[in-house]
């Protein structure tokens, strides 16, 4: 990956997750509490705080971190290549010079399948990758060998980065060879483009599940570990992103590598952003608040910081049609 | 630094709460506060510094209050209880419910004077102490509003002493304040020197909801205060604070006849099994021991870790202790605020440096000005090292390891102290067997430092007596509507006739289940009202004190058998007693006189099934507490109940003080009474008959006088009551600050044992342990 915008390079080059054998003795023992989960959701809000200049910095890498998406069954070549131009200049020149910061782009466009060549050639140019929903989005239950050549035809359509979604039925059957092997083979599939395990996690039925599928994706090679679909009747939550997170630090710890997070669906307001930004500071560090291994997959997000950064620089509340659209 | 700068670092930066408002307020009063006495402020006379020790500047100047303060205080409180009393639990609940609304409506200059007084992190005032506070007084309104229906035999104690801390100086005033004054007391309540603000903006604020005055007085100062309060004529002390004060406490009101409540300090455990969430329990530790710096008499710490996880779990909580943030508590981004004050961040400070066992672990950036001590993590440390014994109060954690639950029960309970416990374990089997076995007043599984007004606070051993919240809160408030009478002594009868007994006939000691001889050798003449020679009894001494104590602990199993197996035996007691309940008659009226015998068996018949009907049917609650969870107040038995038996009603008086104990799983060591203590030597057989478990009831004869200092001051006693003629209320409350056991005395008051108040001895014969049970998937 890498191809990312001017302002935001990652410190070194992040060595690729290339996962591990499968430990079962790990993944079992792997543990959520709930009510302790929740509890250090509901407080953290609380207990971290940013403000003025701080915050309006927080924001804008924010914006460096979103997947801007369109997953909608009337996207169109139009729509696309409109979200695009967005992409690339996510605010206001003038709202950009006033707060003395060079220019900056989304971190990624997420596309179906269908839309992928519109948008790398709408983004050409950019450095901002074009990820691609695949494996049947976002029931992924289409036939395994269509799941495993939709990647390769996203992949040669020119698609940076692969979302994938895993098999629910093997995570709620406890099946987690089979969904080691899945991984794997969509892994396999990817070649250089990065691949995001999309978890479902709203029909996993308990974060124990959260916790277990997130471990057997690192282990099987994913680069990133997704939420949500955005589909979902419960989609990016703070406990969710909690005991996800948590994984992704045990699996640093054991082997080295650092694997990416993203939220997705439901993220939608600036203020919401930053919590998130300051959970992943509180548990994986600084360096995972990069593009690089920090995404929010989210539609209207960017909207609402807009109005944010305008309300920063001006002192007074802002108005939607005041930013343009994507 | 520009906003590209802040972009790339992704640093918190500065979020300080404005702290204009509350320093507005205490401008409002010149900067200078005298005391809140009759319902207006005084003038203020020798001052002290209020300081905040964050940035140990002065805050206000208050006022050292003489004994002419306290005298007024207590005067004015006293002559507004009665009134308060009487003006109804609608009346009183009304004005809780305005002080409640109140404490939310000035919610935010609270938090930030709490935290300019007391150093702790903005945070933890605005979202625990204060809405805490505020809940307290909710939660009494409430229960102000049920006292005539749902406490209809209680009443009022009159004017209350209450002298608090400083690490909750708002939260510990409510916990006061509130339950007494709903249940129609008036107080006089002494904040800690270093934090007094808050009460006195709380004393502002009862002007405003129209508390009448006098009802709540407040009076400002160091110890020397505290002191005159607990001498002072008031019905009750209530203190929090530190275990040597609380002593100190103890022994200053012993035998005055004033109720008195402590919650002192504590060591608790926090055990982590090799099967719990460790980044929970690792999150737990947070609020366990880093929360309001470790000045938590609760604190979770003793970390307690199961070996095969350690090293990974301290890893864990390294890295954890890497990420607090330690410095302005009026910054909304800080996790650890200043310590009280230089005087006990000295204390935390000798206390660390005179440790040379384990392996110190600090982390965070300490500001350089201001009291703060970086959070601390002592591994590799041993029950014997001073560190798990001592309280420390402050951010530092003290670690070991165990290897089996078993262990973990044993490691947790070797501590003179028993206020708190913490398990962490996805096993519900493991935590619902744990809960039960800790020495403490509140055991939360999976979670930590959860406090609720429904929740009775409070401990066991040397973490003090008495709890706070809830409806086992309230007796701490309240008495009886029964009006005592003066108890006579009562004297033993003379003689010089010969043997009434055809046969001679030892009365002996019953101790673990064997009739023994009193180790000093000595026995007493028993004579008849009409100087017949009724028999001998022995004169047991202070080493059958000791015997008899060893002997009920080693009866330890009682306390786990079912209330259904205890019923079983009460009932058989009860059998074999009226069998021989011709002979009891004969021998009660032999021994006193007059014709009462066969009552007296009679009623003693009865109080042996009410207990034996009690014994199963005592249960706890399930607290409601606003969390997705439950607290399941427990009533476990005391532990080792020695008592002293009235000298009247010899054996009806005997069995009321047994049974209850017995029923809810005690094991006791009767002292019978003295005077007539030869149905209390038959009735050994009666046990003998019964499958009573040898060392359950253990029966000693002789001076209530010279046994009360052994019994009293024995520290493997879990408390001693007393219902003696002879005057020993005051030796056996003294006594018992040796190890703060409980006691129930009689202050020379008579009880009326044909009454039937069951409940004020099932109350008596249990503790109440709170666990805290989150749950959810």
């Amino acid at each position: 990956m890498n191809k990312t915008a001017t302002t935001q390079l990652p410190l070194a080059v992040e060595r690729r997750n290339d996962g591990m054998a499968l430990d079962l003795d790990w993944v079992r023992g792997a543990q959520a509490n709930t009510s302790a989960i929740e509890r250090r959701a509901v407080t953290l809000p609380g207990r971290r705080s940013v403000k003025k200049d701080y915050q309006a910095a927080w924001l804008l890498k924010a914006i460096t971190c979103i997947d801007l998406t369109t997953l909608a069954g009337d996207d169109t070549p139009g729509r696309v290549r409109r979200l695009c131009a967005k992409a690339r200049h996510p605010v206001r020149s003038d709202l950009l010079a006033a707060l003395d910061m060079p220019p900056l782009t989304v971190g990624a466009v997420c596309v179906y399948h269908d839309m992928v060549p519109t948008a790398v050639q709408a983004l050409q140019g950019s450095g901002i990758p074009v990820a691609a929903v695949s494996t049947g989005f976002p029931a992924g239950l289409s036939p395994f060998h269509l799941r495993v050549e939709e990647i390769r035809e996203s992949v040669k359509a020119g698609a940076d980065e692969i979302d994938i979604v895993i098999s629910r039925r093997h995570v709620l059957t406890q099946n987690w060879q089979a969904l080691y092997d899945e991984m794997r083979a969509f892994r396999e599939a990817c070649g250089d483009a990065h691949v995001k395990a999309i978890l479902a996690t709203g029909e996993l039925g308990t974060l124990r599940n959260v916790a277990r599928a997130s471990l057997i994706c690192m282990m099987a090679g994913a680069d990133f570990i997704k939420t949500s679909t955005g589909k979902e009747p419960v989609n990016a939550t703070l406990p969710v992103t909690l005991v996800m997170i948590r994984a992704i630090r045990d699996y640093y710890q054991c082997t080295g590598l650092r694997v990416g997070y993203k939220p997705a669906g439901g993220i939608n307001k600036a203020k919401d952003a930053l919590v998130y930004l300051a959970m992943i500071k509180e548990e994986l560090g600084d360096r995972w608040l990069q593009p690089d291994l920090f995404r929010f997959g989210a539609s209207s997000l960017l909207g609402d910081i807009e109005r944010q950064l305008e309300h920063h620089v001006t002192g007074a509340y802002s108005a939607a049609w005041r930013h343009g659209m994507g | 630094m520009t906003i590209k700068e802040k972009f790339d670092t992704m640093d918190y930066g500065p979020a300080p709460e404005s702290a204009a408002e509350a320093l507005e307020w205490i401008k409002g009063f010149d900067g200078k506060f005298g005391h809140f006495i009759d319902g207006t402020f005084t003038k203020p006379g020798k001052t002290f510094a209020a300081k905040n020790p964050a940035t140990c500047e002065t805050l206000a100047k208050l006022t050292q209050a003489m004994a002419n303060d306290v005298d007024a205080a207590v005067t004015s409180a006293r002559k507004a209880q009665p009134k308060w009393e009487k003006s109804g639990g609608h009346a009183r609940a009304r004005v809780l419910y305005a002080l409640a609304r109140l404490l939310q409506k000035h919610a935010r200059l609270f938090a930030v004077l709490e935290t300019l007084d007391n150093g702790k992190p903005i945070r933890e005032s605005r979202d625990i102490d204060i809405p805490l506070a505020q809940r307290h007084f909710y939660y009494h309104a409430g229960m102000a509003q049920l006292m005539d229906t749902e406490l209809p035999d209680r009443q009022a104690l009159g004017v209350c002493g209450q002298i608090i801390p400083w690490n909750f100086p708002l939260l510990m005033l409510a916990w006061k304040i509130a339950p007494a004054l709903a249940m129609g007391n008036t107080v006089v309540l002494k904040p800690a020197e270093y934090t007094s603000l808050t009460a006195i903006l709380f004393a502002d604020i009862c002007r405003q909801a129209g508390v009448p005055k006098g009802v709540v007085n407040i009076v400002t100062g160091d110890g020397a205060v505290g002191e005159m309060i607990v001498q002072a004529d008031v019905d009750k002390i209530a203190f929090t604070g530190s275990t040597a004060v609380g002593r100190r406490i103890r022994e200053a009101t012993a035998g005055t006849g004033k109720a008195l409540t402590l919650e002192l300090g504590g060591k608790s455990p926090y055990i982590v099994f090799d099967d719990a969430d460790l980044d929970s329990a690792v999150e737990g530790l947070v609020d366990a021991i880093w929360f309001n710096q470790g000045e938590v008499c609760c604190a979770g710490s003793r970390l307690l870790v199961q070996e095969g996880i350690a090293d990974r779990f301290y890893d864990k909580l390294r890295a954890r202790m890497e990420n607090l943030r330690i410095g302005d508590p009026l910054d909304k981004c800080i996790d650890v605020g200043a310590v009280v004050d230089p005087v006990q961040l000295d204390s935390i400070r000798a206390k660390v440096a005179a440790n040379d066992e384990g392996e110190i672990f600090q982390a965070g950036q300490v500001p350089e000005k201001g009291c703060f001590y970086p959070p601390t993590l002592i591994t590799g440390l041993s029950p014997a090292s001073n560190l798990m014994q001592d309280e420390i109060f402050g951010p530092v954690l003290c670690a070991t390891t165990f290897r089996t639950p078993g262990e973990a029960v044993e490691i947790s309970n070797n501590s003179r102290y028993g206020l708190a416990a913490t398990v962490w374990t996805e096993n519900v089997n493991l935590a619902l067997d744990m809960a039960p076995k800790l020495k403490a007043g509140i055991v939360w599984v999976n979670v930590t430092n959860l406090f609720d007004a429904a929740v009775g606070f409070g401990g066991v051993r040397e973490s003090g007596f008495g709890r706070e919240g809830g409806w086992e809160g309230l007796s701490a408030y309240t008495k009886s509507k029964t009006k005592p009478k003066a108890l006579k002594p009562i004297a033993a009868f003379a003689g010089d006739e010969g043997p009434f007994d055809p046969i001679d006939r030892t009365a002996k000691l019953y101790i673990g289940g064997k009739q023994a001889r009193p180790d000093g050798g000595y026995s007493r003449r028993v004579w008849g009202p009409k100087g017949a020679l009724l028999g001998h009894v022995s004169i047991a001494n202070r080493k059958d004190v000791r015997n008899a104590v060893e002997a009920a602990h080693a009866a330890k199993s009682w306390s786990t058998t079912t209330g259904h197996l205890r019923a079983q035996i009460l009932y058989y007691i009860a059998e074999n007693l009226s069998a021989r309940a011709d002979e009891f008659a004969a021998r009660l009226n032999e021994m006193q006189g007059g014709k009462s015998g066969q009552d007296e068996v009679g009623q003693a018949i009865d109080s042996l099934f009410t207990y034996a009907a009690w014994a199963d049917k005592y249960d706890g609650q399930i607290h409601n507490v606003p969390i997705r969870g439950v607290a399941l107040a427990m009533k476990e038995p005391v532990g080792v109940i020695g008592a002293f038996c009235p000298d009247e009603a010899p054996l009806l008086g005997l069995v009321s003080v047994m049974a209850p104990a017995i029923a809810m799983g005690n094991r006791v060591a009767l002292v019978a009474s003295e005077p007539f203590p030869l149905a209390a030597t038959d009735f050994i057989q009666v046990l003998e008959t019964s499958d009573v478990p040898g060392g359950v009831v253990n029966i000693l004869t002789g001076s209530h006088a010279e046994l009360a200092e052994p019994m009293a001051s024995h520290m493997d006693v879990d408390a001693v009551w007393s219902f003696s003629s002879s005057d020993i209320s005051g030796v056996v409350e003294k006594s018992a600050t040796l190890n703060l056991k409980r006691t129930w005395v009689n202050h020379g008051m008579a009880r009326d044992w044909w009454a039937n108040d069951a409940r004020t001895f099932l109350d008596a014969a249990t503790e109440v342990k709170n666990i805290w049970v989150p749950y959810g998937e």
